[in-house]
């Protein structure tokens, strides 16, 4: 059975790898950052596939290298929703799959503002060796992670994220202000967390000709995140927080890189999170499904 | 196990919640390589720019290496949509009819900054401003190529 389990979902990977490679690619315009979302949607009928690493330091215990991929989709011009695989390897120990989440984010206004609103709302399935480390929330500290994945793993978590996404562009500049409530539908408090980002292209104008290395194709930035407690104890204490410069490289080719050291502010966090990924957004996805299942477009 | 079999359970209703949208979509659209219809309506949009955006002027209009920064701009980003000559598609109109070609920069520019979300046209503000300016240059550039109130079929 678990071999079935196993081949089902390498397939399903071949699938996303072949759908990467086969696709018409689209030059993407990625933010950089992580953890903050700014409030810009995905295309309607494009599909971002997206690879991310977390290495994370761990003291007391064994270092970590999380991943999760993401499958953005972009359903309307004012919802995007997205799947989540995360698993993670803890070193000297194992490599194990800790979960899904499925995404949603809605942009309620119709025009651009000062400042964009955009909700989200996220369901989470997950075991406790999760360590994506995707967002701050409540009073997740660094020892967290120093149980065993095989202990770990026992605990089952069901959880509600939401989130209020405000975003404002300036002059080239964009801004970015996340507040997160979190509650596992078991019998525990809201939990809160934060996220704020900064992010701006190295230059504004397009060059006149294709290029890879041009400075508009980099966006460099700063975010920050972490934990406000939770219902019951709301606040700073015992939570953790990180400050990571972020920078993303749009290539030509429709893939983005992006790269982004974290580092812990206090000592309840991971002194050192290195992140990583790569992604591509696919023009006319919903137009090749339409096409596969006989349709028109 | 549980966990694995509840990724692929919700991966294959990703995938068909992506395959209902995209037939509910295309619902009563002509087949793939249809010209579009001209429709003015569909140009409306244009005329809610505010009077202020509308008489902005083009920073960039002396600029000469705007239009081919345009250009690659629009193969980047719209030509998917709009066609790979601006002439339309069964996803988006034509950007060479008449309402586009003599809306005024400004006009453009906030279209193109706000979008249409409820047209399926996104928010194009995540490009920068001197971006948005050189995508106007191109499409401004590309005027007069169709006569008044055609449909020009897209390129094969």
């Amino acid at each position: 059975m678990a071999s079935i389990y196993r081949r089902t979902l390498l397939g399903f990977f071949s699938f996303s790898l072949l759908l990467v490679f086969y696709l018409a690619p689209a030059l993407a315009q990625e933010n950089p950052y992580f953890v903050a979302y700014d409030h810009y949607l995905e295309e309607p009928g494009n599909l971002e596939i997206e690879y991310f690493s977390t290495f994370g330091s761990q003291r007391g215990g064994n270092s970590f290298h999380a991943f999760w991929t993401e499958f953005e989709y972009g359903a309307t011009a004012w919802w995007t929703t997205e799947l989540y695989l995360d698993g993670q390897t803890t070193f000297n120990d194992s490599t194990v799959f800790t979960g899904f989440r499925w995404e949603n984010r809605f942009r309620p206004l119709q025009r651009e503002h000062f400042i964009n609103p955009v909700l989200y709302v996220e369901y989470e399935n997950k075991n406790g060796a999760d360590k994506i480390l995707k967002e701050g929330e409540g009073h997740d500290l660094e020892s967290d992670f120093l149980v065993s994945n095989a202990e770990a793993q026992k605990e089952h978590i069901h959880e509600v994220e939401l989130k209020l996404i405000l975003s404002s562009t300036f002059k080239g500049w964009n801004l970015t202000e996340n507040t997160l409530a979190a509650k596992n539908l078991s019998n525990s408090p809201w939990e809160f967390g934060y996220a704020l980002g900064a992010s701006r292209p190295l230059a504004l104008k397009a060059s006149a000709k294709r290029c890879t290395f041009c400075p508009q194709n980099f966006i460099g930035g700063v975010e920050m995140y972490g934990g406000l407690g939770d219902r019951h104890n709301f606040g700073l204490h015992d939570t953790s927080h990180y400050l990571a410069p972020v920078l993303a490289w749009n290539l030509p080719s429709g893939w983005t890189l992006r790269f982004s050291p974290g580092f812990g502010l206090n000592d309840n966090s991971h002194s050192f999170l290195m992140r990583w990924g790569v992604s591509r957004e696919i023009t006319g996805f919903a137009s090749m499904v339409t096409r596969f299942f006989g349709g028109h477009q | 196990m549980r966990a694995v079999a509840a990724a692929l359970a919700v991966s294959s209703s990703f995938l068909a919640v992506s395959v209902v949208l995209a037939q509910s979509r295309s619902s009563g659209k002509p087949p793939v390589g249809a010209a579009p219809k001209y429709d003015p309506a569909i140009y409306a949009e244009l005329q809610k720019a505010p009077e202020k955006a509308r008489n902005r002027l083009n920073p960039l209009e002396n600029d000469p290496d705007a239009v081919a920064a345009g250009a690659i701009l629009f193969e980047q980003h719209c030509a998917e949509c709009h066609g790979n000559s601006a002439e339309g598609s069964p996803k988006a109109p034509s950007l060479l009819v008449p309402e586009v070609q003599s809306a005024t920069p400004g006009a453009l520019f906030w279209l193109l900054t706000n979008g249409v979300v409820r047209k399926k046209m996104p928010v194009w503000s995540k490009l920068p401003e001197p971006q948005r300016w050189q995508l106007v240059r191109y499409i401004k550039s590309l005027g007069g190529r169709a006569l008044p109130g055609d449909s020009p079929a897209p390129k094969p």
